[in-house]
C-alpha cells in the first residue's frame, strides 16, 4: 500500500504530484534505450585489463613486448602512458578524490595495493586475442604481507600500505606513517559531564562488512579519439562532466577536446561516480588510432571497483529514566580500501543527525587496507554509523522502559534543533515521520511465534550543486529540455513536469534530453539526491525565463509595456487595461512568430544550487526467525519519509522501496568474503548475495510533505536516505523476535545460528526463540 | 579455427550468422546480430539480464553458446510489442513505474511474458519465484511484481 | 574449441574417446559454460548430446521411470506423472537455479559436474536410483551414489556417457522429501541438501528408509545409518533424535563462503528431520 501525507498548506498544482507515464519509458520496455555496452563504432578494438592476482605487492617489472607481437594487438598501455599527479582533492559526488591516488588506483604504479588492481591494458581486434595478449604480458611481483580488516590495519605492526601517509586531523602529527589516513572529530558540550547525568547508559561494540552498489550493468565504455585529439567517449556514468575532468586531468588533455556522452545507465548508486576503465579506454584509443571498447566482467566489478567501507565502531549513549538523552558518542573507523577516502566524514556527522543533543562527540578514522578503493554508494558512510546509532538506542528505550518510537519521538530533532554535526535544521519531516510510523497500522500489527518488529530512523544531508538546464521553445510550441545530470530514475519525468507546471502546459509537450559535455555548461553528477532537487531549481529558472521571453515577445508584437502582459494558464494576454484587446498567444503561437519576433526562444540556466534541505525516515520491519537455522525471513516493510514535495509520487516511492531492499540485503546477506590470502572469494551473483524478488514483500510506502522553503515546489532529494534506516530496523526488528543483539553485520544465517545456540547453552533469560 | 555457421529465427524472422564456438547465445544476438536489447549483467546465469526464450523456453542466452541455436526460435525484448501496440507487461510496466534505471528491465518482461504464458492467473508468491533469477537493483521488485499481476488480470479479462 | 553435436550415443562416444585434449560433455550448459567462462577449463572439444534421442526422452518401464540424462528439470517438472510418484526428485531436480537455469539444467549435468552440493543427487539418492553409463566397452548400471568421489571426480571414465537414470518400481505407501538449505529463498548452492525416501508399512511405521545428504561432504552420501534409526519408526521424536544424529555423524563438512562446518552439520541434522516428516506426511496421505 503507498500512502501520500501531504503538508497542510499543500497548494494547488496541476502536475506536479500526478503520475504520468515517463518520457524515456518506451525505450527501455522495448529494448531500444542504449546502454554503456550497446555502442559500438566500425573497426573497433576490444579492450582488457590484466588485474594483479596478489593484495599487495611491489611490481619489480612488467615486460609488454610479447603481447605486443601477437598479431591483432593494436595497442598496450601501463602506468607509463599516465603522467604522474600531484596530490590534489577535488570532490567527486560526495566524497573527495586525490589524483595522485587516481592515477595509480586506474594504473598501478609502483605497488598493486589489491587482487583485481590494473596492471596493464590491451586494444585488439577482438576479445579472445586480447585476453590472450593479456596472458602474454610479464609481471614480476615482489609479494608482500597484506592486510583487511580495519582494526588489523590500524595497528603499529599492520603491513604499510602507503610509506608516506601521516595521519591527518591530528595535532601534534605522528611521526611514523601509519595506514590511518586522517581522523575527524565533529560535536559540542561535554560528553563526560553527560553521561555522568545519564540514569541508564549503553555502550556497544559492531562491525559491519564491505558491501557492494551492486548495479546491474557492469563499467562499460566506447573510447574514440582522432590523429587531431578529439576524443569522444560514451560511458555508462554517475556524471559526463566529471569524468572528461577526471580523463583530461589524467591524460593531460585540453578539456575542450574530450567529449563525453552519458549513455543510459544501468544503475549506479554512487559506484559510477568515478572512472576506472574511461581514461585507460581512451588512451587505448588514442595509441593505436581506432575505437576501443571496454566491458567489465562481473568478476572485474566485484575485485576491482570500490564497494563501500567496511567499519569497526563503538557507539555510547546515555539517558535519564525520563527519557532524555544526556550525551552520545560514537568512535568509528572506517575502512577506505587502498587509498584514502572513505566516507568518513559524512558517516561520523549523519550518525547522530536525528537527534536534539546538548553533549555528542563522534571521532572517526579513514584507514587504508587492501582492498579495491572504496566508492560512494547511497548516503555514503550514514548506514554503517545510523546502524550503529539506531541499535543502541533501542537498547537504550528498552532499558528504560520506553517504546522505542516515543523514546525517539522525546529527543527528535525538528526545525531550529542545532545539528549534532553543526548547523541549523530548517524546516525538517522527522517528527512527523515519527508520528506517521507510530499510527501506521503495522506497528500495531500482531506477531506470531518467532517474529519480531524493529523501527529505526534515518537521515541524509542532499547536495545541490552546479547544474545547467537549457529549454528551447519549437516552432510548434513543444519544448525540447536538455539537462546534465543523468537519469537514474526517472528524473527526466520530474524535470518536465515541473517545466510543465512553470509553463501551464501538458508534460507530454516536452521532450528532456540528458546533454553530452559539448551541450552544455558544467553540470554536477547525478548523486547526493541533488538530479530533481537541483535539476528542477534550474528547470523552473529557465523555464520562468522562457515565460519573461514570451510575454517580452508578445508585448512587442502589440505594442505594448511589458508589464502590461500577464501569462496565465500557458499563454500570454494583455493585462489590466488592456485586457481583451488582443487574442492570447500560446507557445504554439509564439513559437512560430519567434523568427519574427527576435530569434529563437531559449532559457538558460545556470546555477549552484542551495538550499538543498535533509530528508528523515523512518522504517518499520517484521521478521520471522527461525531458531533451528538462524534464517532471517522479511514478513512486512514500511517506510516512512519525508520529500519536501513529492514531484512525481511513483518515482519517490521507487526510491523509498529500492533503499530499503538495499538495506536488507546489507543487513542480511551482503558481505565481501576474503581468504586468508587477500583474495575475494565471492565475486559473483551467486555467492555475493542480493535480495532476489522471493526474499522480499511488498515493500509499504508513506511520502510525508513537509515542503523544503528554499526550493520553488518545497522539493527534498530523496534518494539517499531510504538505505539508511534499513540496517537497524531490522537488527532491532531481529532483537524483538529473539531477545538477542547482534552488532555484527550481515546478519547471515550461521551467525545467528550460532548466537541463539550460545545464548541457550548460557541459559540467557532474553532468549526468546 | 573455422566458424560455425547457423540458421535459426529471431522474433520470427529467419536469420544467419556466422560464429566462434565459445561465443554464446547473448553474444551472437547483441554482437553479431546487434540486438542490444537483450543484457548482460553476469554472463554466468545468476542474474537474468540476457533472459530470452528458445524454442519456447525460458532460458539465460548467456548460458547457451551461440551454435547451439541452429535451426531454433529465439524470442527477445525485440518481438514483445506488436508493432504499434506494446504488451500489456510493457504497458503495465510503464503504468507501474516498475523500472528506475531500465537494465534489468527486458530480462523482467521476458519472463514475466514466459510466465503468463503458461499460468495467467500467477498468485503474488508463485511470480515472486518465478522471478527469483531476475536481479534488480533498483526497485526492491514491489512494482514489478504488483505490474506483472496486473497485466496477467488484464489478460485474463481480453 | 572444436563443437560437435553427434546424433548417436556411439559417435558421442568416439569423439570422446578419440579427443587427445580435454573433452567436455555438453548437456544444460549450465555449468560448464560458467566454467567456461570464468576460465576454469579451456577444452579442446565440447559434445553436445542433446541430439541423441535416448537422453531425452522420460519413459515408464516396468522397472519404473527411465529418465533420459539430458532431460531438463523444467520437463521433468512438466511431466504428467513424475511429480506424484517422485515428488522428492522433481522437487529437488526443479530447486537447481532459477526459472531460467530450469530452462536447461539436467540430471545428467547436476551429477556429473561432481560438486558435492548438486540439489538433485540426495534425492536420486534416497530414491535408490540407478545410472545406466555407456562407453566403448558397452553399458553398466550404477547406483547414483557410487558415481562422484570427490569434487569433480567421477568413478565414471572420459569416454563413458550417462545415458540415463532409472527410478525403481514404488510401493504403496512410499514417498520422498528434497530440502535444503540456503541463505536467501532461491538461487543459492546448497549449504546442505537432504533427500528422504520412505516407505510404510499398513500399521503406518517405517518399513524401508533411504536418506541422502549432499554439501556435507567431499561427496554426496547415502546415509543407511540414518536410516536405520528409522525402521519400524513411526518418526516419534526418540526416532527422530537418533535419526538427526546419525544424520549429524556422517556429515565432514568443510568451512567455505557458503557456510562453516558447525553451521551445516547442526543444519543437516534440521533439514533431513524436516524431510523426513515431510515425506513421512506424504507416504501417509497415499
Amino acid at each position: 500500500m503507498q500512502e501520500r501525507v501531504q503538508n497542510a498548506e499543500a497548494a494547488e498544482f496541476k502536475v506536479i504530484g500526478t503520475r504520468p507515464i515517463r518520457p524515456d519509458g518506451v525505450d527501455k520496455v522495448t529494448g531500444r534505450a542504449r546502454f554503456g555496452a550497446d555502442y559500438n563504432l566500425p573497426g573497433q578494438l576490444i579492450g582488457k585489463v590484466l588485474r594483479s592476482p596478489h593484495p599487495h605487492a611491489r611490481i619489480k617489472r612488467i615486460d609488454t613486448s610479447k603481447a605486443e607481437k601477437l598479431p591483432g594487438v593494436k595497442a598496450i598501455v601501463t602506468s607509463a602512458d599516465f603522467p604522474d599527479q600531484p596530490s590534489e582533492f577535488v570532490p567527486a559526488g560526495e566524497l573527495l578524490i586525490n589524483y595522485r591516488d587516481l592515477v595509480r588506483n586506474i594504473m598501478a604504479r609502483e605497488k598493486v595495493l589489491y587482487e583485481g588492481h590494473a596492471v596493464a591494458a590491451v586494444a585488439a581486434t577482438s576479445a579472445s586475442i586480447a585476453k590472450q595478449a593479456l596472458k602474454l604480458i610479464e609481471v614480476e611481483y615482489e609479494v608482500l604481507p597484506h592486510v583487511i580488516d580495519v582494526d588489523e590495519a590500524m595497528r603499529p605492526d599492520a603491513p604499510l600500505l602507503h610509506e608516506d601517509m601521516i595521519t591527518a586531523g591530528v595535532d601534534p602529527a605522528p611521526n611514523t606513517p601509519s595506514n590511518i589516513a586522517k581522523r575527524v572529530e565533529f560535536g559540542r558540550g561535554d560528553v563526560a559531564k553527560g553521561f555522568a547525568e545519564a540514569d541508564v547508559i549503553i555502550e556497544r561494540e559492531f562491525k559491519t562488512k564491505p558491501v557492494h552498489q551492486g548495479y546491474i550493468e557492469p563499467h562499460a565504455c566506447l573510447a574514440n579519439v582522432s590523429e587531431d585529439g578529439q576524443a569522444e567517449l560514451w560511458v555508462t556514468t554517475q556524471g559526463q562532466w566529471v569524468v572528461r575532468a577526471h580523463c583530461a586531468r589524467l591524460l593531460g588533455w585540453d578539456v575542450s577536446k574530450i567529449r563525453v556522452t552519458a549513455t543510459e545507465i544501468g544503475g549506479g548508486f554512487g559506484g559510477k561516480t568515478v572512472v576506472y576503465l574511461e581514461p585507460v579506454a581512451l588512451a587505448l584509443a588514442a595509441k593505436a588510432k581506432r575505437p576501443v571498447k571496454m566491458v567489465m566482467t562481473r568478476d572485474e566489478v566485484f575485485r576491482a571497483t570500490g564497494p563501500t567501507s567496511g567499519a569497526s565502531m563503538k557507539v555510547k549513549i546515555g539517558a535519564k529514566r525520563d527519557g532524555r538523552i544526556t550525551a552520545a558518542e560514537a568512535l568509528l573507523k572506517y575502512q577506505a580500501g587502498a587509498f584514502q577516502g572513505s566516507p568518513i566524514g559524512p558517516g561520523a556527522m549523519s550518525a547522530f543527525a536525528p537527534y536534539d543533543l546538548e553533549n555528542v562527540r563522534t571521532v572517526g578514522y579513514d584507514v587504508v587496507t587492501n582492498r579495491p578503493k572504496v566508492a560512494a554508494y547511497r548516503a555514503p558512510g550514514a548506514p554503517i554509523s545510523e546502524f550503529a546509532v539506531e541499535s543502541v538506542i533501542d537498547e537504550v528505550a528498552k532499558a528504560i522502559g520506553m517504546d522505542p518510537i516515543d523514546f525517539r519521538l522525546k529527543n527528535a530533532a525538528k526545525e531550529g534543533t542545532r545539528a549534532a554535526y553543526g548547523p541549523k535544521f530548517g524546516p525538517i519531516g522527522l517528527i512527523e515521520c515519527l508520528e506517521a510510523a507510530k499510527a501506521h497500522p503495522h506497528w500495531s500489527a500482531p506477531l506470531g511465534p518467532n517474529q519480531g518488529r524493529g523501527a529505526a530512523s534515518g537521515f541524509w544531508f542532499n547536495v545541490g550543486g552546479e547544474t545547467t538546464v537549457q529549454l528551447q521553445l519549437n516552432e510548434d510550441g513543444t519544448f525540447n529540455l536538455v539537462a546534465g545530470t543523468p537519469d537514474i530514475g526517472g528524473l527526466r519525468a520530474s524535470l518536465c513536469m515541473m517545466a510543465a507546471e512553470e509553463l501551464g502546459i501538458e508534460p507530454s509537450r516536452i521532450r528532456a534530453l540528458i546533454g553530452d559535455t559539448a551541450s552544455l555548461g558544467y553540470n554536477f553528477l547525478t548523486g547526493g539526491s541533488r538530479s530533481t532537487f537541483s535539476g528542477g531549481m534550474a528547470v523552473v529558472e529557465a523555464a520562468r525565463q522562457v515565460i519573461a521571453q514570451a510575454c517580452a515577445r508578445a508585448a512587442k508584437l502589440w505594442e505594448l509595456p511589458v508589464d502590461a502582459v500577464t501569462f496565465e494558464d500557458g499563454k500570454v494576454k494583455p493585462a489590466g487595461d488592456n485586457a481583451g484587446k488582443h487574442e492570447p498567444l500560446g507557445f504554439a503561437d509564439l513559437g512560430r512568430l519567434a523568427g519574427k519576433t527576435g530569434g529563437p526562444i531559449v532559457g538558460n540556466a545556470s546555477i549552484t544550487a542551495h538550499g538543498a534541505a535533509p530528508s528523515f525516515g523512518v522504517h518499520i520491519a517484521d521478521v520471522e526467525v527461525d531458531p533451528e537455522t538462524g534464517r532471517i525471513s522479511v514478513l512486512r516493510y514500511t517506510a516512512i519519509q519525508d520529500a519536501g514535495r513529492a514531484i512525481h509520487p511513483s518515482y519517490v516511492e521507487g526510491q523509498y522501496q529500492g533503499g530499503a531492499a538495499q538495506g536488507i540485503g546489507w543487513a542480511l546477506n551482503e558481505e565481501y568474503i576474503y581468504g586468508e590470502d587477500g583474495r575475494l572469494q565471492n565475486a559473483s551473483f551467486l555467492d555475493y548475495r542480493m535480495p532476489v524478488a522471493s526474499d522480499l514483500p511488498m515493500i509499504d510506502t508513506v511520502i510525508i510533505e513537509v515542503p523544503n522553503p528554499r526550493h520553488p515546489y518545497g522539493v527534498r532529494g530523496v534518494g539517499e536516505t531510504p538505505i539508511v534506516p534499513p540496517l537497524a530496523a531490522i537488527a532491532n526488528a531481529v532483537e524483538n523476535a529473539t531477545g538477542l543483539r547482534f552488532t555484527e553485520l550481515p546478519m547471515s544465517p550461521p551467525r545467528v545460528l550460532a548466537a541463539i545456540e550460545a545464548a541457550r547453552a548460557r541459559g540467557d533469560k532474553n532468549l526468546k526463540v | 579455427m573455422a566458424k560455425h555457421h547457423i540458421a535459426f529465427t529471431v522474433n520470427g524472422d529467419p536469420v544467419e550468422v556466422l560464429c566462434e564456438t565459445q561465443q554464446t547465445l547473448l553474444d551472437v544476438l547483441r554482437d553479431e546480430l546487434e540486438l542490444t536489447g537483450t543484457k548482460e549483467g553476469c554472463g554466468t546465469g545468476d542474474c537474468g539480464a540476457c533472459s530470452v526464450v528458445v524454442d519456447g523456453r525460458l532460458i539465460c542466452s548467456c548460458l547457451m553458446l551461440g551454435v547451439e541455436a541452429n535451426g531454433k526460435s529465439v524470442e527477445t525484448i525485440e518481438g514483445m510489442g506488436r508493432g504499434e501496440e506494446l504488451h500489456p507487461l510493457q504497458r503495465k510496466f510503464l503504468e507501474h513505474a516498475a523500472l528506475q534505471c531500465g537494465i534489468c528491465t527486458p530480462g523482467f518482461l521476458v519472463a514475466a511474458k514466459a510466465l503468463l504464458d503458461r499460468n495467467p492467473n500467477p498468485t503474488e508468491t508463485e511470480v515472486r519465484y518465478w522471478l527469483a533469477g531476475n536481479l534488480c537493483r533498483c526497485t526492491g521488485y514491489d512494482k514489478i511484481v504488483r505490474a506483472v499481476m496486473d497485466a496477467a488480470a488484464e489478460m485474463r479479462r481480453a | 574449441m572444436r563443437y560437435e553435436a553427434p546424433e548417436t550415443l556411439e559417435a558421442a562416444i568416439a569423439l570422446l574417446r578419440s579427443e587427445s585434449g580435454e573433452a567436455r560433455v555438453l548437456a544444460g550448459g549450465t555449468d560448464l559454460l560458467v566454467q567456461l567462462k570464468t576460465d576454469l577449463i579451456e577444452p579442446q572439444l565440447v559434445v553436445d548430446i542433446k541430439k541423441i534421442r535416448e537422453l531425452r526422452e522420460v519413459r515408464r518401464e516396468a522397472e519404473g521411470y527411465r529418465i533420459g540424462a539430458a532431460v531438463t528439470g523444467a520437463e521433468l517438472k512438466e511431466h504428467p506423472e513424475l511429480k506424484a510418484v517422485w515428488p522428492g526428485v522433481i522437487e529437488a531436480a526443479n530447486l537447481i537455479g532459477s526459472t531460467q537455469i530450469q530452462g536447461r539444467a539436467t540430471l545428467g549435468g547436476n551429477l556429473c559436474n561432481g560438486s558435492p552440493a548438486a540439489d538433485s543427487v540426495p534425492a536420486l539418492i534416497a530414491a535408490g536410483a540407478t545410472v545406466t553409463v555407456a562407453g566403448p566397452n558397452g553399458r553398466r548400471n550404477v547406483p547414483v551414489e557410487d558415481i562422484v568421489l570427490g569434487p569433480r571426480k567421477l568413478s565414471i571414465a572420459r569416454d563413458e556417457i550417462v545415458v540415463s537414470f532409472l527410478l525403481p518400481p514404488r510401493p504403496p505407501r512410499a514417498a520422498d522429501a528434497y530440502l535444503r538449505f540456503i541463505p536467501r529463498t532461491e538461487m543459492d548452492i546448497a549449504v546442505v541438501g537432504a533427500g528422504v525416501n520412505l516407505t510404510l508399512g499398513e500399521d503406518g511405521r517405517v518399513t524401508a528408509a533411504r536418506v541422502g545428504l549432499g554439501a556435507v561432504a567431499a561427496r554426496p552420501l547415502l546415509v543407511p545409518a540414518a536410516a536405520e534409526a528409522l525402521i519400524g519408526s513411526a518418526l516419534e521424536e526418540a526416532a527422530l533424535a537418533k535419526f538427526e544424529e546419525a544424520v549429524r555423524a556422517a556429515c565432514h563438512p568443510i568451512d567455505d563462503k557458503r557456510g562453516t562446518r558447525e553451521f551445516r552439520i547442526k543444519v543437516a541434522g534440521v533439514m533431513a528431520r524436516r524431510a523426513a516428516q515431510k515425506a513421512y506426511e506424504r507416504a501417509r496421505s497415499r
